[in-house]
């Protein structure tokens, strides 16, 4: 088995801020598809969500705050899951809701040294 | 009561607690004495009682005995150590015989304890299993076999086995630390589960001596929430859950002994208490910040005393099952988040996501696809239930997919 960190990214700014019944549907959305994960025995870390404001350190220490709300692609969360290979890691990674909001899930398997 | 129904109910009741209150008296190593001195105190019972009958206060009276037997035994010792082997140091002079404590007090602190020492994480569990059944239940040896299905020469090497490696780890009879409690507890409720689920699940044809399993396993997690120290939430938790299983406990099987459905259970025959025992001890489970897999089980268990299938019942279910699975997988687990799915999002993507389990050594997987199939392809419905009853260890089982074939 090999682990495969899955990066959920999106456009803050084209993301759903719908009705409360629209936010549940979303939120039990992701519960069904990491719990189809788990009761398939493969998921790993159920990882966290993040919220759009953070800051970054460059290298001369300087600090800004994170442009996230600007750039389309930013980091909204991730998890770890276990599977052979990275076709079975596409294949989990097809159903994640984050798709249905014109996001993407970037795979990259887990150093093991 | 009469004497053949009163011996074996006091053995039931007391024979543990003799065992307990002796062994933590001797320390572990000396449990055989302590098994031989209760067995034998319901003997002379037998005997005595058989020709001058019953004492007016029975239990009073085996204790009395059990005390005289532990002192007997304990002066033979004494004699032993002093006279055969004075170069020894004496480990029985520290121990009076007249501080043997049979208090009720003194009881549950002694069974509490043994508890902690049987359900000990150096031993397998079901080693645990056996010990506890053995030492804090008052199973004969041959219930054990029946419960396990195997002989009696088979439990009787395990449990020798798990008291040697008792002995050798020098385990006490105490209360672990409180440091430790959390850990060890854990350990303990496993062992009541599987206690429990051994007699709701068993392959064995003895019902009785199957709710006697359910009932054992509820009485010493009720021990638990007795106690202060082990009054802790996922205690709550699993006697809920104990609770909930155990009032459809009527409703499950038939005269025949044949396993009914649930969906196809009479209501009537739910015991109505054991549902309100449920919810109350799943409220007391509801402090502290911890979610034990027992609260997800528990409140899954909840939802099913409810008989209607709304959406908000299984929508319910199959998310307390999602967070289940998170916490600790399990195939049956997996089985039956599939089917709470199928109930509250579509027949259609349960299938898809059983398809994915691929858990092909399990008759339940093919009964569950079999399950989703039918209605939308009746052929592939009746070739998993012809896999499934290909795959299905008892006739109980058999049964029941047969029906649902004919059903097809």
């Amino acid at each position: 088995m090999k682990e495969f960190l899955l990066i959920f990214r999106a456009d803050y700014k084209t993301m759903p801020k719908g009705s409360p019944e629209e936010m549940q549907a979303m939120t039990k959305r992701w519960m069904d598809w990491i719990g189809g994960i788990a009761a398939q025995n493969k998921l790993l870390n159920i990882g966290n969500r993040l919220i759009s404001e953070g800051r970054v350190v460059k290298a001369n220490k300087s600090v800004t705050d994170g442009p996230y709300m600007e750039i389309k692609e930013s980091v909204v969360g991730y998890l770890i899951i276990k599977v052979e290979s990275y076709d079975k890691a596409i294949e989990i990674a097809k159903g994640c809701p984050i798709l249905n909001i014109d996001g993407n899930v970037e795979i990259r398997e887990v150093s093991q040294l | 009561m009469e004497e053949q129904e009163l011996i074996p109910h006091l053995f039931r009741t007391e024979y543990r607690k003799i065992v307990s209150v002796l062994s933590r008296h001797f320390g572990f190593d000396q449990i055989e004495t302590a098994v031989d001195i209760a067995s034998d105190t319901f003997l002379t019972a037998s005997e005595i009682w058989g020709l001058n009958g019953i004492p007016p206060n029975p239990t009073a009276w085996l204790y009395a005995v059990a005390k005289n037997k532990a002192k007997n035994h304990l002066h033979r010792n004494l004699i032993y150590e002093n006279k055969i082997v004075p170069e020894l140091q004496n480990t029985y002079s520290e121990i009076h015989p007249d501080e043997i404590d049979l208090s009720p007090q003194n009881i549950n602190d002694s069974q509490l304890q043994m508890m902690f020492a049987i359900c000990h994480p150096s031993i397998s569990t079901e080693a645990q299993i056996g010990l506890s059944l053995r030492i804090l239940c008052g199973f004969g040896i041959e219930e054990i076999a029946d419960a396990f299905l195997t002989n009696k020469e088979t439990i009787n090497k395990r449990l020798f086995r798990a008291k040697e490696k008792l002995r050798l780890e020098k385990i006490t009879i105490e209360l672990p630390h409180l440091s430790e409690l959390d850990d060890r507890l854990e350990t303990v409720l496993r062992t009541i589960y599987l206690l429990f689920n051994e007699g709701y699940y068993s392959l064995s044809q003895n019902q009785t001596l199957r709710k006697d399993l359910c009932l054992e396993a509820m009485r010493l997690c009720y021990m638990l929430v007795e106690n202060k120290s082990t009054n802790k939430p996922q205690v709550n938790a699993l006697l809920s859950l104990m609770c909930f299983h155990a009032s459809r406990f009527e409703a499950r099987v038939d005269k025949n002994g044949e396993l009914i459905l649930y969906e196809d259970q009479d209501i009537s025959l739910w015991d109505s208490d054991l549902i309100r025992k449920g919810e109350y001890f799943l409220n007391c489970s509801a402090s502290g910040n911890k979610i034990s897999k027992y609260h997800m089980e528990a409140a899954i268990a909840y939802w099913h005393t409810q008989k209607n299938d709304t959406i908000e019942k299984w929508e319910n279910i199959l998310q307390l099952y999602n967070q289940l699975l998170q916490i600790e997988y399990s195939p049956v687990a997996a089985l039956n988040r599939t089917y709470a799915l199928s109930k509250a999002n579509s027949k259609e993507e349960a299938i898809v996501e059983a398809i994915k389990l691929n858990l092909t050594d399990y008759p339940f997987y093919f009964t569950l696809l079999g399950e989703l199939y039918t209605g939308i392809d009746t052929k592939k419905a009746n070739q998993n239930f012809q896999k499934a009853l290909a795959l299905a260890k008892t006739h109980m089982d058999k049964n029941a997919i047969q029906k649902k074939i004919e059903k097809l």
